[in-house]
């Protein structure tokens, strides 16, 4: 039987609360949102936290809107909601892509973006989605927002940039007319993490000329999950 | 810490400690063995719960995080004594062998007929595609789910007079005996198997 080490618990009933939460109780609590990858650690006591912040009662996190020339997506916004979504299926169809091969549907019912990027899992797919994609982080503080690049955000395997006190809130996701995206995954078993994958996106000028392009890999070294580039204009 | 939730439609508060899994409130506290403990790591899925309506692996929720929240176990499916469609299309198109995977699979149909009543067969094996059947009957899951969804009110008095007619074109040629068998099965359940009765706080 796996059963986490003991800790105390507490729910968050904003993100302002959560983050008082946290700074109560010090480095070892931690946010909890879908769950999926945080429990099973703490059941092989790979994480042993002293509290956890559960913010699934946060539903000012969990929204996908259109905003000017960026897709905001809320940090509790499930999986699910993430492959359902007809707008960011045109818009990005790397996350449709990724979506689908994450998990399996039962378990995308629970799992978060936000949670799946401060995880952080060198075989994380959305982590390379935001890379490929030039999403943005922003995270809130005790002493408020901050915007991180997916670069800024990302510091290694199991490691972000987000401090013990804060919660990363949005991921921002910059709009780009004539633009393309997909992603591809290698996985032994259905629904398993990816041996290796790929993402890519390209955007392209009124006369057909590639204007932006980026490939980033998933789990293919421990320094952080991708390695997107952006190569200026090649034909 | 104190937690209530409504478990099949009644409510329940006990004192738990937040690392209590939900899968072990649900069978340990309440007694409600129905949802079974496989894999604990997420996979098998066969503690699957309904969360609110939405089907999640109850190992991998905590119980605290249930808290204020409606959970709909195996034995919440039937209502008033009447097997739920879905629990029917299993009896009807054999969808278990073994039994163990049988209540999250269940689960998982209801939920995917309740905001898909009519689910093709690749929509049916994408919903289940996170639980796991070992006795390998998936062929026979699809079709008990496809029997549910044919059949919205479940088992009728001109079904198990005449059998069923969707039956009768299954070109696999494993229908159930139109008239004796499924009226029989009908009735094969007692009631009293399904009723959620040890809920109490």
């Amino acid at each position: 039987m796996q059963i986490p080490a003991p800790f105390e618990y507490a729910r968050a009933d904003t993100v302002d609360d959560a983050i008082a939460l946290l700074a109560r109780h010090g480095p070892e609590a931690r946010i909890i949102a879908g769950g999926h990858s945080l429990l099973p650690m703490m059941k092989l006591r790979l994480a042993r936290p002293e509290w956890l912040i559960d913010i699934n009662d946060l539903f000012e996190l969990d929204f996908v809107l259109r905003d000017g020339d960026r897709l905001r997506i809320g940090a509790l916004t499930r999986h699910t909601t993430l492959l359902e979504s007809t707008e960011i299926a045109a818009l990005f169809p790397i996350v449709a892509d990724a979506e689908r091969v994450i998990a399996d549907p039962v378990v995308r019912n629970r799992g978060t973006i936000g949670g799946s990027l401060c995880q952080a899992d060198p075989a994380e797919d959305l982590a390379t989605v935001c890379d490929v994609l030039g999403a943005e982080a922003i995270v809130r503080g005790p002493s408020g927002e901050r915007m991180l690049t997916m670069t800024e955000f990302h510091r290694g395997a199991y490691e972000t940039a987000v401090a013990a006190d804060e919660v990363l809130c949005e991921v921002r996701i910059p709009i780009r007319s004539r633009s393309g995206s997909a992603y591809e995954k290698v996985e032994r078993r259905v629904g398993d993490w990816a041996v290796a994958a790929a993402g890519a996106a390209l955007s392209f000028a009124e006369d057909g000329t590639i204007v932006e392009a980026s490939v980033g890999l998933t789990a293919v070294g421990l320094d952080g999950t991708v390695g997107a580039v952006t190569e200026p204009a090649p034909r | 810490m104190q937690i209530t939730m409504t478990v099949n439609g009644t409510d329940v508060t006990n004192e738990v400690e937040p690392r209590v899994l939900l899968v072990h409130y649900i069978r340990d506290v309440l007694r409600l063995t129905g949802t079974h403990w496989g894999c604990d790591t997420s996979n098998c899925g066969t503690c699957v719960v309904l969360l609110d309506g939405q089907p999640v692996k109850s190992c991998t929720v905590l119980a605290a995080m249930a808290d204020g929240h409606a959970i709909t176990t195996v034995e919440g499916l039937a209502t008033g004594g009447t097997l739920d469609p879905v629990q029917q299309g299993f009896m009807e198109e054999h969808g278990l062998q073994c039994g163990f995977c049988t209540p999250g699979m269940m689960l998982t149909a209801r939920a995917l007929l309740d905001v898909n009543p009519h689910p093709d067969d690749a929509e049916i094996r994408r919903a289940i595609s996170g639980q796991i059947c070992r006795c390998t009957g998936y062929a026979t899951i699809v079709r008990s789910v496809r029997w549910a969804a044919d059949h919205p009110a479940g088992m009728t008095e001109a079904d198990a007079a005449g059998g069923d007619p969707s039956a009768l074109d299954d070109s696999a040629g494993t229908t159930t005996d139109p008239g004796g068998a499924a009226a029989e099965a009908a009735h094969a359940i007692p009631a009293a198997q399904t009723e959620p009765e040890e809920v109490t706080a």
